[in-house]
């Protein structure tokens, strides 16, 4: 097959989505349909149907099984993708864990979409943000172009720290809104991607058990070596999302220098020199921030935009570093911890904490269950803390945007 | 203090061996006891029936006459007593004639 010249084309979040897993060279693709993330695995269906694609397409029964696929043929040593979204996601949990702790680098679309109940089909972030503490590497795009480009650096990213990835765009917002994608060459594709090489050889000359019971405390092997315990895989694991840190940015440099652009790697920032207030966001809502610190720019306010791409691990440093100077962050989540608050505030928060000069911050729950969110209410809220702050008014609740309670 | 990091593993994984899954001897509260008497396989001193040795899920019971039971590793499921043709296996429960174990003698902090 000849791959077409390096064009751009206009497209849906999906589709850039599915575009990247084609030109990866994905082997497995094993997915459960479900709103608003179906198109992608639809198009994959479609491409593995016609040749254009050289991949098992296995069906399933569900988002469980799916992932039970992904966790074996990743053993097996192929490259493998997925997506999901939402329910879907949450039906998979307990596979993720799995993924993780097998330290397999799987890379999984996630359309994000609202959690029922109330049933709900459109945007937010919490089917994601409710995967935290599985393991997995959480990346957040702000466009279609990014979508595309993050893909491509979540399969390197997953197999040089051997960890599963979960790319992470907005439901219809992105997934089904219509932009222009930047694609390039298979070969291209190629140079910055190599064939992946599998760490968990299947060997019928060397049999092995993967992921035996491993209790609490380490134990001898065959030989007589003491081996890891729970607890040892456990802060392995912790390590490497912590490397994971520099690998993100690194692999974005990377992917830089190739394709002449660049995602941002665990941020992106902007306008964020001379900040005075800076709008904290992940995925789109990111991007719109921006177009609201331009109206607050016209305004005379030092507004910037601190775009959160890497929420696990979460780049502490470099969060401290683009915020100390700031004299307010207003963090807009688009879900929610219940019973405590937004999930970017809380940990933004806290990293800030340990660092001697902190900005005053402010909450905002925003776009639940994909609520409207216009660009002018973002400078409004920014402004809105600030005018708070200027009136001394001290520590400031959790306002939801645009409630009609 | 013990290192484990010369296993030099990634993830948790191990090569097929006795005791691979743990020391499930622990586990056991009653244990087979094998009366050659009555196995077809000591009776004949020959390599006949071997069912205990076929369902035994640990596999734990030698290819035999007769099979000897690793008590190391048995974990008391009592299969090898319910397949067996001629009832030459009992279950006898694990402390059978030993005096009960007070508090001092577990070394358990009550």
């Amino acid at each position: 097959m000849t791959s077409n010249p390096s064009a751009v084309s206009v497209i849906t979040g999906n589709k850039a989505a599915a575009e990247a897993a084609r030109l990866a060279r994905v082997q497995v693709v094993a997915a459960y349909p479900i709103t608003p993330q179906s198109q992608v695995v639809e198009a994959l269906a479609s491409y593995v149907e016609t040749g254009l694609l050289n991949a098992e397409f296995i069906t399933v029964e569900s988002e469980h099984s799916a992932m039970g696929v992904c966790i074996g043929a990743s053993i097996g040593g192929s490259r493998v993708f997925t997506a999901s979204s939402a329910n879907g996601l949450a039906y998979m949990c307990e596979q993720l864990s799995w993924a993780a702790g097998s330290r397999l680098p799987i890379v999984m679309g996630c359309a994000n979409r609202a959690m029922s109940a109330p049933w709900n089909v459109l945007n937010d972030q919490q089917d994601a943000m409710s995967q935290r503490d599985q393991g997995w590497i959480q990346l957040y795009c702000r466009d279609n172009q990014e979508i595309f480009d993050t893909f491509l650096q979540a399969f390197r990213l997953a197999e040089e720290v051997h960890l599963p990835v979960m790319v992470c765009y907005d439901g219809f917002i992105l997934s089904h809104t219509v932009m222009p994608v930047e694609i390039p060459t298979q070969e291209e594709v190629d140079a910055f991607l190599p064939p992946f090489q599998s760490s968990t050889i299947v060997d019928l000359a060397d049999p092995r058990n993967i992921n035996p019971v491993t209790l609490a405390n380490p134990r001898g092997n065959v030989e007589g070596t003491l081996c890891h315990g729970y607890m040892e895989f456990r802060s392995m694991m912790q390590r490497a999302h912590v490397d994971a840190l520099t690998a993100i940015d690194r692999i974005d440099e990377e992917f830089a220098s190739q394709f002449g652009r660049r995602t941002g790697g665990t941020t992106r920032s902007y306008l964020l020199e001379d900040a005075e207030v800076v709008l904290m966001a992940a995925g789109s809502l990111a991007s719109e921030a921006t177009v609201a610190a331009d109206f607050l720019r016209e305004k005379g306010v030092a507004a910037g935009v601190l775009g959160l791409r890497s929420y696990r691990p979460f780049p502490v440093e470099k969060v401290v570093a683009q915020l100390k100077n700031a004299r307010l962050v207003t963090v807009f989540d688009k879900s929610l911890s219940y019973g405590y608050g937004g999930p970017i505030f809380i940990d933004t928060q806290a990293a800030l904490f340990a660092s001697e000069k902190r900005p005053q911050m402010h909450s905002y729950i925003a776009g639940l269950g994909g609520r409207d969110i216009k660009a002018r209410e973002l400078a409004d809220a920014a402004q809105s803390s600030l005018d708070w702050l200027n009136e001394d008014k001290g520590p400031k609740e959790a306002q939801w945007l645009n409630l009609q309670l | 203090m013990v290192e484990t990091r010369h296993c030099e593993q990634q993830t948790a994984m191990s090569w097929p061996c006795a005791g691979e899954g743990g020391r499930t001897g622990d586990w056991r509260s009653m244990k087979p006891v094998l009366d050659p008497a009555k196995c077809i396989a000591a009776k004949k001193d020959s390599i006949v029936c071997m069912l205990c040795w076929v369902f035994c899920p640990d596999n734990v019971i030698t290819r035999t006459a007769p099979p000897e039971i690793d008590l190391e590793y048995c974990k008391g499921c009592g299969i090898c007593m319910e397949v067996c043709p001629s009832q030459a296996i009992t279950m006898v429960p694990e402390n059978e004639g030993q005096p009960a174990l007070n508090v001092e003698e577990t070394g358990c902090d009550v």
